[in-house]
């Protein structure tokens, strides 16, 4: 009773935003159904390989009492019976393998007609996301957080600019490598509108843990109105603590690595800033977006991410507090 | 050799990959980028700006660590544009013998951070110090200054020079003197 209970409270863990039992889309429901099957499938042939074992050790008792008389049969029945348990190995070999082959071909066939293309590239330790167009204007980057329409299918072309690292949100669909210099195509939908969290799942240096991401799924026009919003240059700012906070920006070294849309800042190395305010999270994933998160980032990366690439930047309170104000204002 | 100095041995064979590189990612904040003096004046050709030893210089030189994160930060500033990887376009280059203001750690760090006459753009402000010392450091590794075991390895993409730590010395193209 109380391992039952147990198990139960353990299970209790694979539900949530970050479980690929817990499958929300179908290449995800695809293989948990395959990972449950292999697991139910195993576990009935251990058992009763189990029970052969332990069948003689219990039936030894009514086993004849002279042991030395010859039993001519026995040899055959035993051929017999190791035959079968071959003949039955490799048909649920072959089964499985049948299975495992049909599953990778409803994966493949989810994206062939994706209307969406997203750049998902890894880098050291945050995620770029580059959503492709027609139209060079309304090509959109940004970072950390994808944005999808649900109930469509969207392609994902991955890749990496340092090492290799690993594309995973375990409930939307497998891991797949994103590698420096090659593409790879991964295809994921989510049945209902949701956030999904994914995890770096290679390890890719010392922030591997913190490398995060969310997938944001959302009804079709609510996406294309995020969409069209993130395509507008960055809101300008209101007080004039932020004005004096967008001035500092391009004054100093922000300005060498991170895009503003709509200002002076070009940096395409790190995240673009553009509409930091509007995600869910600082960091890829370690903070939580907020003006003191903020503040803590930008004073101190190296102590909240030890062998990130942002410098610690010298700056006073003022103008640490006018900054803040300033990426506060991006929504 | 008996068994247990043989384990004597390789424990400590072991052990000594213990002992690694400090990595210093959280410099003093308030170590700001005025350290040295300003210049007086911008024209001094041959190496003339005074370049008083700073002790900031040692602790970069022959870091691993610092020099391939100033090796990340030349393809990330775009020294490139000027440079082309070292070999010189627009600006010097900078994996040859010749130095105009000098091949010090100093003297490399005061280009970066004030600029040079003739185009030297001053990064002062822009970059913060001590990514300014990383910068000067992997520039001296462009020209064989830094011990090939410290030196930057491998790319991560293509590159028209072989890596900084397979780069002969400049001076004696690799032959003894």
């Amino acid at each position: 009773m109380a391992s039952a209970m147990a198990c139960v409270l353990f299970l209790q863990g694979c539900a949530g935003w970050q479980s690929a039992l817990d499958p929300k889309g179908p290449a995800a429901s695809e293989l948990a159904w395959l990972i449950w099957f292999f697991t139910g499938l195993c576990a009935a042939v251990w058992v009763l390989v189990m029970i052969a074992l332990a069948a003689p050790l219990v039936l030894r008792s009514r086993q004849r009492t002279e042991p030395l008389v010859l039993d001519a049969g026995a040899d055959d029945r035993k051929f017999r019976v190791v035959v079968a348990a071959l003949g039955v190995t490799a048909l649920i070999l072959i089964g499985l393998t049948l299975l495992s082959f049909f599953a990778n071909r409803t994966l493949a066939a989810i994206g062939s007609d994706a209307a969406l293309t997203i750049r998902v590239t890894g880098h050291q330790w945050w995620w770029e996301v580059r959503y492709e167009n027609a139209q060079p204007n309304r090509i959109l980057t940004t970072a950390n957080e994808i944005h999808i329409p649900a109930g469509e299918p969207v392609r994902l072309i991955v890749t990496s600019t340092d090492v290799i690292h690993s594309f995973w949100i375990p409930s939307l669909a497998g891991k797949l490598d994103l590698i420096p210099g090659h593409m790879n195509v991964l295809d994921i939908e989510a049945n209902k509108p949701g956030i999904y969290r994914g995890q770096c799942a290679e390890f890719c240096g010392a922030q591997h843990a913190n490398m995060g991401t969310f997938i944001v799924a959302e009804p079709r026009p609510k996406f294309d109105a995020w969409l069209n919003e993130q395509l507008q240059p960055a809101a300008a700012p209101t007080s004039g603590e932020a004005k004096a906070g967008g001035d500092l920006f391009v004054k100093r070294p922000c300005v060498m690595c991170h895009r503003i849309g709509g200002t002076r800042a070009g940096g395409t190395v790190a995240p673009d800033l553009t509409h930091i305010a509007s995600r869910q999270t600082l960091a890829a994933g370690t903070l939580t977006m907020s003006r003191g998160n903020l503040a803590a980032w930008i004073a101190d990366p190296q102590g909240i991410k030890p062998g990130a690439h942002m410098p610690v930047v010298s700056l006073n309170g003022d103008e640490l507090n006018a900054i803040v104000a300033y990426l506060e204002g991006l929504r | 050799m008996k068994p247990g100095l043989a384990m004597l041995l390789c424990a400590s064979l072991v052990l000594a990959a213990c002992q690694r590189e400090e990595r210093d990612t959280r410099p003093q904040s308030s170590l700001g980028s005025g350290e040295q003096p300003t210049p007086v004046t911008t024209l001094e050709p041959g190496g003339g700006r005074p370049s008083p030893s700073d002790n900031k210089a040692a602790g970069f030189e022959a870091n691993a660590f610092h020099l391939s994160e100033g090796k990340r930060l030349f393809g990330w500033f775009n020294c490139s544009g000027c440079h082309s990887n070292g070999g010189g376009g627009m600006g010097p280059a900078l994996m040859d013998e010749k130095w105009v203001y000098g091949s010090s750690m100093e003297s490399i760090h005061a280009t970066i951070r004030d600029g040079r006459p003739n185009g030297m753009p001053a990064f002062r402000d822009k970059i913060p110090d001590d990514q300014i010392w990383e910068l000067a450091a992997f520039v001296r590794s462009l020209s064989g200054k830094a011990p090939s075991s410290a030196a930057p390895s491998r790319n991560d993409d293509m590159m028209v020079h072989p890596s900084e730590n397979r780069l002969p010395d400049a001076a004696t193209l690799g032959k003894s003197p």
